[in-house]
């Protein structure tokens, strides 16, 4: 006897993503979504959608959605979580949001342990705008504003997201992980699950740092663009918790 | 049996499912087009099908329900 073991979740809305075609952006919307039906909090979640390819993901996700400027989401959904701390908050954002124009305001509401969830996909370029450098673009990567490939002498050094948040007090549970394998996204999938928990205690500030693919701004196929993130960036940005190891969250 | 369906109108061609096939039996059909004008993912052979559901792990597009001979495994 058969039986169905993988069904679309009713935590998307079921409409068609616009992302190229291989862009990881669709798998990670997916985990979120997948995760918010099966904690059965899709009811009283708020999600908080950036500016970047995934502006409008609000269209995508079958939770409440706002769309904050760019960079600051993590202000939206300070007000958000604390006129209504009985709602799950999340933001999503991109490296261009998080780590470049909203880099004041994700430090702040970490520092402030502000007891929200962000999704941060880490991709190493600006995907929206066509291919320019990001703060997190590795060293020796080209991109259309490092044509000879990043130096640190020129365009400074990557920013390492995760590692320097988790610094902050606030900031009770920050893990890196990538979703290029089915074995890394089932891991990925965990750590979406463990942020929520984590907020769901009211313990404080969570984010997990996911390393995405950008076949069309990379220049590679889709399967080679997998490949590109255990060959470089997961030697800049390696994979783990940086902290909040110690949360148990049970089942 | 185990089985996949990929909904052809919302496959884009990535080929990350063939790609991640442990059976090898999904392929990018290159004599099909979809009204999105991509060639769709298909399964040569589903009687080889485990239904491990690898490719709608890794499918970025939602394209893909897996059945699974006996249930969970």
């Amino acid at each position: 006897m058969e039986e169905k073991v993988f069904s679309r979740t009713r935590g998307l809305t079921g409409k068609p993503f616009h992302y190229c075609p291989g862009c990881t952006h669709g798998i990670i919307h997916r985990l979120i979504a997948e995760t918010l039906s099966e904690m059965d909090i899709l009811d009283v979640t708020i999600g908080v959608s950036p500016v970047g390819c995934t502006y409008n993901n609000y269209e995508y996700f079958a939770c409440d959605m706002v769309q904050a400027a760019h960079g600051r989401a993590p202000a939206v959904a300070t007000g958000i979580k604390r006129v209504h701390p009985d709602s799950m908050v999340f933001t999503y954002q991109g490296d261009g949001d998080l780590a470049a124009i909203g880099t004041a305001e994700i430090v702040h509401a970490a520092a402030r342990g502000e007891k929200i969830c962000t999704f941060f996909v880490n991709n190493a370029v600006y995907g929206m705008t066509s291919g320019q450098m990001a703060p997190t673009t590795l060293l020796g990567q080209k991109t259309t504003t490092s044509p000879l490939g990043r130096s640190a002498a020129v365009q400074g050094y990557p920013i390492n997201v995760s590692e320097m948040l988790a610094t902050l007090q606030g900031a009770v549970y920050i893990e890196r992980v990538a979703v290029n394998s089915v074995r890394n996204i089932n891991r990925a999938k965990q750590a979406i699950r463990k942020a929520f928990k984590v907020q769901q205690a009211n313990l404080g500030f969570a984010m997990v740092e996911i390393l995405s693919t950008c076949p069309t701004n990379w220049g590679k196929d889709p399967v080679s663009a997998l490949k590109w993130i255990d060959e470089a960036m997961v030697k800049q940005y390696p994979l783990g918790v940086f902290r909040g190891q110690e949360i148990e969250v049970g089942d | 049996m185990s089985r996949i369906e990929i909904d052809q109108d919302r496959c884009k061609g990535c080929g990350l499912c063939v790609h991640v096939c442990p059976r090898k039996i999904i392929v990018l059909q290159q004599d099909k087009l979809n009204a999105r004008g991509f060639h769709p993912a298909g399964v040569t052979d589903m009687s080889r099908c485990i239904g491990c559901a690898f490719c709608a792990t890794i499918c970025p597009d939602s394209c893909i329900e897996v059945w699974r001979e006996g249930g969970k495994a």
